[in-house]
């Protein structure tokens, strides 16, 4: 047993945890900011909205994967462009691991900051409005806190799904040990490759952090608020 | 000082079209639910925009579709009383309060110290409003408009969520607060004895039109139109027939009524309030033969519905008497006549 940890590689872990932080600070605040944009649209255009942005939920996660390759592919404009004008690689790069996951996390941010912010007593917004309260110190200061919890458990659920990852990383990162391969994907690879002991090490892994996820969402949306108990 | 307003919005079935003038001090807008009340003062208060309209606030412009002018909530130095009190649930007493002030940074803490003691509310500055009673958290929401020293300040429906009691309470409270507010006030409510203790002058809403501005006491006394009669209260309605100047007959209750006020061509009800029917021994003038059809018991009062025994067809009238005990039943001492004092016969138009 010492013998099989000592030996283990773990940079799979590192680059999924690193993976999964950088991409839910991306996820958290690009889901508010749409979360908030969406709440002063008008419904027809909300329902539009909101499909388009929700759509990375729903689709497989290789159809993602497969769009971005589309976009970032250094044979095609816009991948050229980055790498000519900024040097940026993405296909292949960790980089790629980060905005594969990104996507793939920001739907379940938004959709959880939206519920959230629905939640919100409108009149609160008014009251901060007629205090004289400017808008960015309202969504701050008072709609921020208030949808709290809501936003707490987008977070917690977009980092375990943003670490999880795995079909739109394999597509646009690619599976290169040390760089771009997360657990997810060594579970993969060892398990096509016949290392059911290396690929059942990072299952238990993937399982307890997993796990520590949801019990910190229970814990952190149970904090402030009775827990209702149907007897 | 004054507010001025002249506001059309539609919305799906129902368009509010209102025009009020307000004087100096306490007005109120009465109106029954759905009438376009609230709409009114959240239009003040930039909450709401109207389709069209002005509207001027101590001769500032606030709002004017024409000449597209619409000042933000923030600018309109207007304080609003939320229903629920709207207070932030994260912040406690003192940082509530604190969102309110408007002025110079220096001097916050020393002027949220003074509001809280102002309002009573030492002790709980580190309080949740969660954790606070009804009547703390209104002293809290009304410390929290009041520090930023508004210079009109709009009330909705503030004590429609309370029951008896605290209700009773925070009434006195708040006219205790309110006295030595120099601003103007407008309160919304559908309750007929809030608006009259609170308010010298009153607008009356109907359909999300305004039918009738005046003094309180006035409009009480003399409502004028039909439905204004029913908005302050009053129960009993009887079409008419004129007969002379001061003399109509009431189809409804088929009695012949001399009135103090003069009777008009475009008179076509005649109201009475439950109250101010008296008992009589003799039938004579103004007096009808007694029937009861149902009696009710309240906490104070007997209620009893009534109609003209000696009609045909009589309509029924409400009649409210005082309690001497609580041992008395409203069976026990019906009078045979009911005496309509002439000064009391409200004469009104559709």
């Amino acid at each position: 047993m010492g013998e099989f940890l000592s030996e283990i590689n773990w940079s799979p872990l590192w680059i999924s945890l690193k993976t999964g932080v950088v991409a839910t600070v991306i996820a958290f605040f690009l889901g508010v900011f749409c979360a908030r944009k969406i709440m002063k649209l008008k419904p027809g255009a909300r329902a539009v909205l909101d499909g388009i942005l929700t759509m990375p939920l729903v689709l497989p996660p290789t159809v993602a994967g497969f769009c971005l390759l589309l976009l970032f592919s250094l044979k095609r404009p816009f991948g050229s462009f980055l790498l000519e004008n900024f040097d940026i690689k993405v296909v292949q790069t960790w980089t790629g691991c980060v905005i594969a996951a990104s996507v793939i996390a920001f739907p379940l941010m938004y959709r959880n900051a939206r519920a959230a912010f629905e939640q919100v007593d409108v009149n609160l917004i008014y009251a901060g409005r007629t205090l004289g309260m400017s808008e960015g110190r309202i969504f701050w200061k008072v709609i921020m806190p208030a949808a709290g919890p809501g936003i707490a458990s987008g977070t917690v659920l977009a980092f375990a799904r943003a670490i999880g990852e795995y079909g739109a990383t394999s597509m646009l990162a690619g599976n290169i040990l040390g760089k771009t391969r997360t657990v997810s994907v060594a579970i993969a690879s060892e398990t096509a490759a016949g290392n059911f002991d290396m690929a059942g090490f990072w299952v238990v892994v993937i399982i307890l952090i997993s796990f520590l996820v949801v019990a910190t969402i229970n814990i952190v949306s149970g904090r402030g608020m009775q827990t209702r108990r149907w007897i | 000082m004054a507010i001025e307003l002249d506001i059309q919005k539609n919305f799906k079935g129902f368009s509010l079209n209102v025009k009020l003038k307000g004087q100096n001090g306490a007005m109120g807008i009465l109106g029954a639910s759905g009438s376009g009340k609230s709409m009114t003062l959240r239009s003040i208060a930039g909450i709401e925009t109207p389709d069209s309209g002005k509207i001027i606030i101590n001769g500032k412009t606030v709002f004017d579709s024409q000449a597209k002018i619409n000042l933000k909530p923030q600018e309109r130095r207007v304080g609003y009383l939320f229903q629920n009190y709207a207070l932030f649930p994260t912040m406690t007493v003192e940082k509530n309060i604190a969102c309110g002030y408007r002025g110079n940074k220096s001097e916050l803490s020393q002027k949220v110290a003074d509001y809280i003691k102002r309002y009573h509310l030492e002790g709980l500055e580190k309080h949740l409003p969660s954790q606070l009673s009804g009547g703390q958290q209104q002293r809290v929401a009304l410390a929290r408009m009041m520090i930023g020293e508004p210079e009109v300040i709009l009330l909705d429906e503030p004590f429609s969520a309370l029951d008896g009691y605290l209700k009773d309470i925070l009434q006195r409270d708040m006219q205790n607060f309110l006295k030595d507010y120099k601003g103007d006030m407008i309160m919304v409510t559908h309750s007929r004895d809030e608006a009259y203790k609170f308010c010298s002058q009153l607008t009356l809403l109907h359909n999300g039109k305004e039918i009738l501005t005046g003094e309180t006491r006035e409009i009480f006394g003399n409502p004028q139109y039909l439905e204004t009669a029913k908005l302050t209260g009053c129960k009993n309605f009887s079409a008419v027939q004129k007969m002379g100047s001061h003399e109509l007959y009431a189809l409804d209750w088929e009695l012949l009524l001399r009135t103090e006020q003069e009777v008009t061509e475009d008179i076509t009800h005649v109201g009475i309030r439950g109250h101010w029917m008296r008992p009589a021994d003799a039938a004579g003038e103004n007096t009808m033969e007694v029937q009861v059809e149902e009696y009710i018991e309240n906490t104070f009062e007997h209620q009893y519905l009534i109609c003209n025994k000696a009609a045909k067809e009589s309509g029924t009238l409400w009649w409210m008497c005082q309690k001497k005990n609580f041992q008395e039943t409203p069976q026990e001492n019906v009078p045979k006549y009911l005496y309509f004092p002439p000064e009391h016969v409200m004469l009104l138009k559709k």
